[in-house]
């Protein structure tokens, strides 16, 4: 079992291949459609989106106490994000990015100039996943519990299935190419 | 089993928590059937922590994905006009104590109230019946699957040859985002809204029904048959199982129409219901 350490750098992201399951330990921030054009547009962002582990995610959150608990964090849909990402990869040395049914082309070269992976985790594997991470506090708050920018630090927070690769592979390209072909036989 | 009348404002923060806390036990079998025909290993294994996480969902009675939906009501029976209220005041009850995401905003402003309520929501289907119970179905509805939604206005010529080329392409060109395995739900025929709704409709069977109509039951198959073949798989990595099930309602159409809609539902293809007797008591299930 391959398990990757958050912030990851730029050669262990590059070593990992498609289809294979990895766990993560570590900091992770999430970010979905808010958060992206709040990063883009905004002079000061939190330092935490640098080289970050990106986990495209609106959870659910409880007050315990004092502190934030997530009781369901599975990923949101990443094609939400194609049209920025690319440039949140750039910007910021994204490392991983985590999320459900893969991204654009643009995001994929992005992720190859720039070494980047795409991790698919299961979708609507919320409370699984939910019990994997501690919560250490929260940016842009004002944006909502689903739209915020939560911080946690993950215990082998997984599984993870990497499904696009820093050399331009994707997963999804492969898998696209049979569906097509269902498509095609039926138009 | 007793049962103590509750208002229908409890009844609905209790249909709410069941719906989002337990699968139903149809569709977990259709899991537990499409694992037994996968062949694909990454496939197998999201199978896997898909019903991993429905086990620890139900046991520790929490939201089995954060994506809690806006929670689509259909109430039947008997009623009167308070009802809408109720529902209102529970979904808001619902949102702080189960809890759910306060997922409802302003589709311009985005602005969130943070009640899951606003103008609009909950969306409410209403059918009058003669009986002396009420029954009321909540359908969370998430938008990973929501999102996927297509109306088409075929011409007639176009025939079931193109509503079988529409649905497979809406649902293979959809790729992983609804969170395959799907259900499929198909409206064909009716006015476009009402093929929309039909669409929808189609979701609350349990996906062990059985379509009467022979020509439906047999597009359903040879559907469910060619998006399993498609090699899509869960999460859109591909595999066998595509889909769990695929649903279709059918009404009579304008001589110059053919509307198809399809809307998908997420593997977690949640549904609950409350029948609420004469005297106030309850009965929930997952018919």
């Amino acid at each position: 079992m391959i398990t990757i350490h958050s912030p990851a750098d730029e050669r262990t992201v590059r070593n990992l291949e498609l289809g294979q399951v990895v766990h993560i330990d570590g900091t992770i921030i999430t970010g979905r459609d808010e958060m992206h054009m709040r990063a883009l547009s905004s002079k000061n962002v939190p330092k935490e989106l640098n080289f970050a582990t990106l986990f495209h995610c609106g959870p659910i959150m409880i007050r315990d106490g004092k502190e934030w608990k997530a009781i369901a964090a599975g990923p949101t849909t990443s094609a939400r994000m194609d049209t920025m990402e690319a440039e949140m990869i750039e910007r910021f040395k994204i490392r991983i990015i985590i999320g459900k049914g893969g991204m654009s082309d643009d995001v994929l070269k992005a992720m190859k100039d720039n070494g980047c992976v795409y991790l698919a985790a299961i979708g609507g594997a919320a409370v699984s996943l939910a019990e994997c991470l501690r919560c250490t506090g929260i940016e842009w708050e004002e944006l909502g519990m689903a739209e915020a920018m939560w911080k946690f630090t993950a215990k082998q927070f997984g599984p993870l299935v990497v499904a696009m690769d820093a050399h331009g592979n994707s997963l999804y390209k492969n898998v696209g190419s049979k569906v097509n072909r269902t498509i095609k036989d039926h138009s | 089993m007793i049962s103590i009348p509750e208002s229908v404002e409890d009844a609905i923060v209790n249909l709410l928590r069941l719906a989002n806390t337990k699968l139903p036990e149809d569709v977990g079998w259709a899991l537990e059937a499409a694992a037994s025909w996968e062949t694909n290993e990454i496939a197998y294994s999201q199978l896997g922590g898909i019903m991993d996480n429905v086990k620890k969902a139900e046991f520790m009675g929490r939201p089995m994905c954060q994506d809690t939906g806006v929670p689509v009501f259909y109430v039947s029976g008997k009623f009167d006009a308070s009802i809408e209220k109720s529902i209102r005041n529970g979904v808001r009850r619902a949102t702080s104590e189960i809890p759910l995401r306060p997922n409802t905003v302003h589709p311009l402003t985005r602005e969130n109230p943070g009640d899951n309520l606003g103008d609009g929501m909950p969306v409410i289907h209403y059918t009058p019946t003669d009986d002396d119970h009420t029954e009321i179905t909540v359908l969370p509805k998430g938008a990973g699957a929501e999102n996927m939604t297509k109306l088409v206005m075929l011409n007639p010529a176009d025939g079931t040859a193109g509503v079988k080329k529409f649905i497979i392409s809406t649902v293979l060109e959809a790729g992983g985002r609804p969170c395959p395995p799907t259900v499929v739900g198909v409206g064909i025929g009716g006015t476009s809204d009402m093929c929309v709704k039909m669409a929808k409709e189609a979701l609350l069977r349990p996906t062990d029904h059985v379509n009467t109509n022979d020509d439906e039951r047999k597009l359903e198959e040879e559907l469910f048959t060619i998006l399993n073949a498609s090699g899509l798989g869960p999460m859109g990595l591909g595999g066998d199982s595509t889909v769990l099930r695929v649903h279709i309602k059918t009404a009579y159409c304008h001589t110059a129409s053919l509307p198809v809609a399809v809307n998908l539902n997420c593997w977690a293809a949640r549904r609950a219901t409350v029948r609420i007797m004469k005297d106030g008591t309850s009965r929930y299930g997952q018919w």
